[in-house]
């Protein structure tokens, strides 16, 4: 069995520095729970541009990561949160290529196409928080070690 | 000039402190001058330590003249920030962990209380309880000054090696005439890839090139941001005349990109050497590869 040791973390995200042991933390824990190259990268790739707009436009925050289950099947779920400005129109801050500073404005609309579940909850002037989740897409067989 | 004693009055325990700083100097000094921070830094002459000590009395004294004993920040502190500095330095040097050297610190302390409280035993009690906790904070403070100026130091230290590593870590490679390549390595931020398009661009122009290959076969992620980074450099290098090819782009790594919805805009090949044989190709130069097949 997958143990939550190495996969449920709480990481702090106030530097550029910080978001390597993002990835870093992303990357092992999908490894652990037995995601392929494919979905691992996709999923580092979605926590790299969350992980940046926490810090960038939140201003720092965290990202906590947690196993979940659902009917046998294994997943990952990343939650990214800031007390930063918050975003007043998601439609416009989740359409591709709109940025309000120099960037190209596909990391939050392109982090939502590379996961499975994706939900994200922002009060003006209090903050924002994107939850993504991945299932990993065979299930590792429970049974192997009996 | 104190206001000490002039009609029986007290002076203030900053006030008292500062002139029992004066007032020991030398003795402070000398006794100083044995403990191992001062001794096994100044070791040509016992002297040097000596003046060494006083230099942070006199430091000790101003701040407190001042009247700002809590603030690392005074300015009577500027003037020992380079000393205390080397000093912290030559025993980190010396194989000591940032707690010993502030523990060693700390030791400064005890044989100045004793000659504060030496000096005041004719003072009511509550006076000499008073100075003693002026004269704790001063060089509490003091230790602050010498931890954070140690710590800085050590973080300039970092931003050079930092400086160096990224500059060593981006080599531009001559492959032909007029092609040159960039095996990029590891994380793409963006002090990297300033570093990746200075070093590039030079080449390009020093070399005459009309191709330059980026190779992010060592990129670990390519988000939005690399991907903004590659491009940025790939504009810069066109208008310096040199066509850019990328290879290098992994699998899923080219999946992951298109689910992002980021297109490079540039050409791609699967491999460096693929990329060699394209620019080779555009100028001219073909070469038949004698072990072409046996892949
Ligand atoms: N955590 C956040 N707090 C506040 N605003 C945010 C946050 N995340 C995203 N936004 C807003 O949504 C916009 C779109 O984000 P997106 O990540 O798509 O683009 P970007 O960060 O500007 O550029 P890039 O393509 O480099 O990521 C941002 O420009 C910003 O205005
Ligand atoms: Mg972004």
């Amino acid at each position: 069995m997958h143990t939550a040791a190495g996969v449920e973390a709480c990481l702090p995200i106030r530097s550029d520095m910080d978001l390597v042991w993002v990835r870093q933390h992303v990357r092992q824990a999908a490894a652990l729970l037995g995601f392929g190259l494919v979905e691992q990268t996709k999923l580092i790739t979605a926590a790299s541009e969350l992980a940046r707009n926490t810090l960038v436009h939140g201003g720092g925050g965290q990202m906590e990561a947690t196993r979940v289950s659902s009917g046998g099947a294994q997943g990952l779920r990343l939650s990214f949160s800031d007390e930063g400005p918050g975003i007043a129109d998601l439609d416009l801050a989740l359409s591709d290529g709109y940025t309000s500073g120099g960037g190209l404005g596909m990391g939050l609309s392109g982090a939502r196409r590379l996961v499975h579940e994706f939900d994200i909850d922002s009060t003006p002037g209090a903050g924002t928080t994107v939850r993504v989740t991945c299932w990993v897409a065979q299930p590792p067989r429970p049974r192997e070690e009996a | 000039m104190p206001e000490h004693e002039a009609d029986g009055q007290l002076a203030t325990p900053t006030h008292e402190v500062r002139d029992f700083l004066h007032r020991r100097r030398e003795q402070i000094a000398q006794r100083w001058a044995d403990e191992p921070l001062f001794r096994t830094v100044f070791t040509v002459s016992r002297d040097e330590a000596v003046e060494a000590g006083k230099a942070v009395v006199d430091a000790l004294a101003q701040v407190a003249d001042s009247d700002r004993v809590e603030d690392p920040d005074a300015a009577g502190f500027s003037g020992v920030r380079e000393q205390l500095a080397r000093m912290g330095a030559a025993r980190s040097r010396a194989g000591l962990s940032n707690t010993q050297v502030s523990s060693e610190l700390a030791a400064l302390r005890p044989p100045v209380e004793n000659m504060l409280a030496a000096d005041l035993e004719q003072a009511p009690p509550e006076h000499l309880r008073a100075c003693s906790t002026t004269l704790t904070v001063l060089m509490g403070t003091l230790r602050l000054v010498a931890m954070q100026t140690a710590l800085s130091e050590w973080q300039a230290l970092s931003d050079r090696q930092r400086m160096q590593l990224l500059e060593v870590a981006t080599p531009v490679i001559r492959l032909w005439d007029g092609i040159v390549a960039v095996p990029l390595i590891g994380t793409l931020d963006s002090a990297r890839s300033q570093v990746v398009m200075e070093t590039l661009l030079n080449a390009v122009v020093d070399q005459h090139a009309r191709f330059a290959i980026l190779d992010i076969t060592g990129v670990p992620t390519v988000d939005s941001l690399v991907a903004q980074h590659l491009m940025k450099t790939v504009a810069a290098a066109r208008l310096m005349g040199a066509e850019c090819i990328v290879s290098g782009i992994r699998p899923a790594i080219a999946q992951t990109m298109v689910h992002l919805g980021l297109d490079l805009d540039v050409l791609t090949r699967a491999s460096l050497s693929d990329a060699l044989g394209y620019a080779l190709h555009q100028l001219g130069a073909d070469i038949v590869n004698p072990g072409a097949g046996q892949r």
